[in-house]
């Protein structure tokens, strides 16, 4: 067995976009002090831009104890050369045991990159994280079909057990790196939860900012431009009621859009989300889509309009604390994963809905 | 000039999905597919062809398999399939998998002018792992989920999607491209494609092929090269069902619930 005695702390890489830090970070950093306490070291925030270094104190007011900042033009915007470079340089200099990367388009444009040079594990887009095995096993006799009592674990294992969906949700792996440090994982957005922000912490923070090498040579491609969608930006993962729609509302698209933006407001000021075959169509754009391959929200509640709830589907808001599904078809498999449902047709049901709403509000 | 393309051949995840007893994933009771966002890169490709006349090359890691589905990539075009294969890489996860193809790639040769081509992620492993690490193991400079590619003399245009909009990147060749299913539409096999493609050979790269190159090493490939390890596999448990509404009142019945649990 290797010697990792001098790999310590978690490391969470904070991911900014033109000077603003990304809703990630603070899941990860909230998870990463989870961790930590688990392994008893510190949590570290590594943050890379161009005059960035006020950011850490926001960093650590998420749990962070220091903040290793590398400022550099060259860094303002993402490249994968600059941040790869610098990542690696820190990680060979101070050589943290865990490493935790947003499973973003940039994370995940940067994680493989450096685990391929660092010569190390990565496990992509992780939803569950645990060093201690007892803490692993409560999560595997709440979330598997595995008879924990007649299985034998390992209890002195120290690994960190990165578990993610695969097969587009229909298997579940728990994936170790035991020869290898650091430990890398993307984490997927929207699953880890964001602790409270802790004032004291955040001024007690220890700006760290060691040297590095950059040159413009080191960056083999250049940032042309940044453009921002022409539509307002959608917060899925932030929103508390989710009104989603699916090829259901077919019949009349922009009048199943409009009522489920009216249901959703009358819920409570919500958002519209979509399924896949929706973003396909191109009735909403990509920015609304649920699922495997578009986000994983888990808001207080979520209506399923029209949707049949296809695996890919149920992945990304199976979590959601309470489901309502309002479907034309008995069988959709959409009615496994509600808590609530009406077979019906949405068009008929859901002015209904909004009208029952405003009444039993007024109540 | 060239385009190497590399594809994966993947059970079809949106179909029903087999699982064994065991918790694994029964592959050989599922229909297998290429993988859709590797039929972006092939059409990518294929582009660059029609524009530039280079010469297409699909290169695919696996069973003997895969054979099929690399003849279907040369009936829709490419010019040459070359096939990774071989037990010594079996149970590779993706640090693993990305050193044995890069050093299939090594061995096809990746000219000053060359572009490498790959999905943005597999539908079965949904890491999005390998086409980064295939660029790092080649020395060549990466750019992700590609929407749109434009050549600019030596260089290479691209959109490259964010969640909240996009960048545009220019990039030098040679380079590799990861490629996501907007980019566009894959284009259909040909009739004369597909007769061709049954006389078409596919060159075989086995272990004894790959091995004078320096990435492949015993420590490298495979299972015993592979820094990650599966420690369990397991499936959810099925969430139980809800409460059907039935009757006229459906809508006054939810709202009631709702409020009555402080929903609303």
């Amino acid at each position: 067995m290797a010697d990792f005695s001098e790999y310590k702390n978690v490391w969470v890489f904070c991911e900014q976009r033109q000077g603003e830090l990304q809703t990630t970070d603070f899941e990860l950093v909230s998870e990463a002090t989870k961790l930590a306490s688990e392994l008893g070291c510190k949590v570290v925030g590594l943050l890379l831009g161009d005059n960035v270094k006020g950011l850490a104190n926001e960093i650590a007011g998420y749990g962070a104890d220091e903040v290793v900042v590398c400022e550099s033009p060259l860094l303002k915007d993402y490249t994968t050369d600059a941040y790869a470079k610098v990542l690696c340089d820190m990680v060979n200099e101070f050589k943290p045991e865990v490493l935790l990367i947003g499973a973003t388009n940039i994370g995940r444009d940067l994680a493989p990159r450096i685990a391929a040079r660092l010569h190390t594990g990565l496990t992509a887009d992780a939803t569950h994280l645990d060093i201690d095995t007892k803490g692993y096993v409560e999560y595997l006799r709440e979330s598997s079909t595995i008879d924990v009592d007649n299985t034998t674990f390992d209890w002195e294992d120290r690994n960190l057990k990165m578990t993610r969906p695969a097969f587009g949700g229909h298997l579940m792996a728990t994936i170790i790196c035991p020869r290898f440090r650091p430990q890398i994982s993307t984490v997927r957005p929207g699953v880890m939860k964001k602790a409270a922000f802790d004032s004291a912490k955040a001024q007690a923070v220890k700006v760290i900012e060691p040297a590095f090498e950059l040159s413009a040579d080191d960056i083999k491609t250049e940032v042309l431009s940044i453009e921002k969608a022409a539509n307002k930006l959608v917060d899925l993962i932030g929103a508390d009621i989710i009104v989603s729609v699916g090829r259901g509302i077919g019949k009349d698209v922009e009048k199943g859009i409009a009522l489920a933006q009216e249901l959703a407001d009358v819920l409570g000021g919500g958002v519209v989300g979509a399924s896949r075959a929706v973003t396909d169509a191109g009735w909403l754009d990509a920015a609304h889509q649920v699922g495997q391959t578009g986000k994983t929200v888990h808001p207080k509640i979520y209506v399923a309009l029209g949707i049949s709830g296809a695996i890919q589907h149920t992945a990304g808001m199976q979590d959601s604390e309470c489901i309502i599904a309002i479907n034309k078809n008995e069988t959709a498999p959409i009615f496994g994963v509600a808590d609530y449902g009406i077979v019906g047709d949405l068009f008929k049901v859901v002015p209904q809905l909004i009208e029952e709403i405003k009444k039993a509000k007024v109540a | 000039m060239k385009a190497i393309v590399c594809v994966k051949q993947v059970p079809d995840t949106s179909g029903k999905v087999a699982v064994k007893e065991n918790g694994q994933l029964d592959r050989a009771s599922m229909a297998t597919i290429t993988n859709p966002d590797d039929l972006a890169a092939l059409e990518a490709a294929l582009r660059l062809k029609d524009a530039t006349g280079c010469e297409v090359v699909a290169v695919s890691m696996g069973p003997f398999t895969a054979e099929s589905m690399l003849r279907e990539c040369i009936a829709r075009g490419a010019d040459r399939a070359v096939l990774i294969s071989g037990r010594e890489f079996g149970g590779s996860d993706t640090f693993a998998t990305s050193q044995i193809i890069a050093a299939g790639i090594n061995k096809i040769g990746v000219g000053p002018e060359d572009v490498v081509f790959c999905g943005r992620q597999a539908i079965d492993g949904d890491t999005a792992q390998v086409g980064p690490q295939i660029a790092e193991k080649l020395g060549l400079p990466q750019v992700t989920y590609a929407a749109e590619i434009e050549k600019d003399g030596n260089s290479l245009i691209v959109k490259r999607l964010l969640e909240d909009g996009y960048m545009k990147i220019k990039v030098q060749t040679p380079c590799l491209i990861t490629c996501v299913k907007e980019l566009n539409e894959p284009r259909y096999m040909s009739v004369p494609g597909i007769f061709s493609c049954f006389d078409s050979e596919i060159e075989v790269l086995d272990y004894p092929a790959l091995q004078d190159d320096p990435l492949i090493e015993v420590d490298t490939i495979g299972l015993k090269g592979s820094p990650t390890n599966v420690f369990k596999s397991f499936t959810p448990p099925q969430k139980g069902a809800g409460t059907m509404l039935a009757g006229d009142d459906v809508a006054n019945q939810l709202a009631t619930i709702l409020a009555k649990k402080h929903l609303i």
